[in-house]
């Protein structure tokens, strides 16, 4: 039988608390990395070296052509049997590298995207005023690569929240696993699940609030703003950086001819 | 201008040599043999209909295009490559880089940083690739964007700029490294006609004060009365050079001729 107060009792329970939060960090953390080494990889996928181009292709591949959950368990339940210490992960530790390195075969593609879309122009400049492509990368292609990153990024972020339900399978306490230790001994595992569930649903639908306000923020059509300058955090969020002044769009019919 | 040029001193440096140059891009060949000398302080402008080779060629002195064969010298150095034996081989990206630092290039379509001010436009290149201390650079920038006519929109996004105002800040932002060589694509090509002029003119300005540079245009006025040295190129061939007067009063090749009647 079904027990709304089972639902209310467990719902802001510290161990639902608990295991929210996990859920939450292990996110933010596999997100992270995974952007990071998905650029990385974009990069090395770009480049015409073979060196570089065909290990990244190798691996793009291998972890969008795999199931994340198969993923998650070569790292901690296959890779113990080959008893190399290195290779031995905890399930704390098996889970962020598992999330990240699946993470960052997608983030390469959309990183990759961003990167091209940035117009070819804008390398040839740099490469005229004597930067090496690296240089050129960092100061000037990827900060522009970044405001085309943001809302699939955001997306992935909130595939993450859920996907990140899977490292229940290798034992972590988060949301999932939580839910599921506290059902089953007392009976009331539907009740449980959708505590869990409604956690769920608060932390993405805030994130997509976030999501919206950041990439209003960052006016992502384009429709009246300057590119943001300003470190990392402002590229990406609009928050804190130098933004020129708006100028008024002027009315139809009104443009003088100055400039 | 030309009057200044016959009386250069007997030691006029070559500022650029072209030998033999080939370029092919798959199994079209683009460029079939184009040898041509740039001295110091001379103004070059190259004219020709559109596929004949000029922009490629010009992309080719500071090797965003590399060569098949034949050799570029910038002020004696060999571009790109470097000899080994017998063999030319190509140069790593740090030299090439560092050669390119020597030359500025002007582009059609400008080619501004979107994300940085007109300023930090301008000041990147040294302060990134020559280690130039910001105020140093910022003052610099300064200077020249006063040059340009500019001084008053450093803190200007790209975006807020009409098309004359960004080529500028582009002009003087490959002026900010000190090169010895200009480049210019087809710089106002892309500009509305009345802001072509005030783009001419800060070239105008450059050339007056001795700057080389190599200028691909289908600006015939500018050619006219800035130019040291025309060069007319058709089907990856140079055709026809020389002086202004000659190459647009008395055109030697048939080609050249029937080019010209139809811009001019």
């Amino acid at each position: 039988m079904f027990d709304w107060s089972q639902v209310w009792k467990y719902l802001f329970s510290g161990v639902m608390l608990q295991g929210a939060w996990v859920t939450l960090w292990i996110s933010v953390v596999s997100q992270a990395l995974g952007v990071i080494l998905g650029t990385l990889l974009a990069i090395m996928r770009i480049s015409r070296n073979p060196i570089l181009n065909l290990p990244a292709r190798f691996y793009i591949w291998i972890f969008r052509g795999s199931p994340l959950l198969v993923q998650l368990l070569i790292l901690y339940e296959g890779l113990p049997q080959l008893r190399i210490p290195l290779l031995t992960f905890t399930a704390l530790e098996a889970a962020i590298l598992g999330l990240s390195l699946n993470e960052a075969a997608y983030m390469a593609e959309i990183v990759r995207a961003g990167i091209l879309s940035v117009d070819p122009g804008q390398m040839e400049a740099a490469k005229s005023l004597g930067m090496t492509y690296s240089l050129a990368m960092r100061r000037i292609i990827l900060p522009q690569a970044a405001r085309v990153v943001v809302p699939p990024l955001g997306n992935e972020f909130n595939n993450m929240l859920k996907s990140s339900s899977l490292v229940s399978f290798l034992g972590v306490v988060e949301l999932t696993r939580t839910a599921e230790l506290y059902g089953a001994p007392t009976f009331s595992v539907l009740e449980l699940l959708i505590a869990a569930t409604f956690w769920y649903l608060i932390m993405t639908t805030i994130w997509g609030y976030v999501q919206n306000l950041i990439e209003r923020n960052l006016d992502v059509d384009r429709k009246q703003s300057a590119p943001f300058s300003g470190g990392w955090l402002q590229r990406f969020t609009g928050f804190g950086a130098r933004r020129a002044p708006k100028v008024p769009v002027p009315a139809a019919g009104s443009l003088t001819g100055t400039h | 201008m030309t009057m200044l040029s016959s009386e250069r001193q007997p030691a006029a440096y070559e500022m650029v040599r072209a030998e033999d140059v080939h370029k092919h891009f798959g199994h079209v060949e683009v460029l079939k043999g184009i040898s041509m000398v740039v001295h110091r302080g001379d103004t070059v402008v190259i004219i020709g209909p559109s596929g004949s080779g000029k922009t490629t060629f010009l992309r080719c002195l500071n090797h965003l295009e590399k060569i098949s064969s034949g050799r570029i010298y910038i002020d004696g150095h060999l571009i790109g490559y470097r000899q080994e034996g017998d063999r030319l081989v190509e140069e790593s990206e740090r030299v090439i880089a560092r050669q390119r630092a020597e030359i500025g290039m002007v582009f059609q379509r400008f080619n501004l940083f979107p994300h940085l001010t007109a300023l930090e436009n301008v000041i990147e290149a040294p302060i990134h690739v020559r280690r130039m201390p910001r105020a140093q650079a910022e003052e610099q920038a300064m200077e020249l964007l006063r040059k340009v006519g500019l001084a008053d929109k450093a803190h200007a996004y790209p975006h807020r700029l009409s098309g004359g105002q960004q080529q500028r800040v582009a002009i003087a932002r490959a002026l900010a490294m000190n090169p010895k060589l200009m480049l210019f694509d087809e710089a106002t090509s892309a500009l509305d006609p009345e802001l072509v002029g005030e783009v001419l003119k800060v070239m105008r300005q450059l050339a007056d004060e001795g700057m080389t540079m190599v200028v691909v245009t289908h600006e015939m006025g500018f050619a006219r009365e800035v130019a040291d040295r025309i060069i007319f190129m058709d089907y990856g061939v140079i055709v026809e050079e020389g002086p202004p007067e000659q190459i647009f009063n008395e055109p030697r090749h048939e080609r050249t001729r029937a080019f010209l009647s139809m811009i001019l």
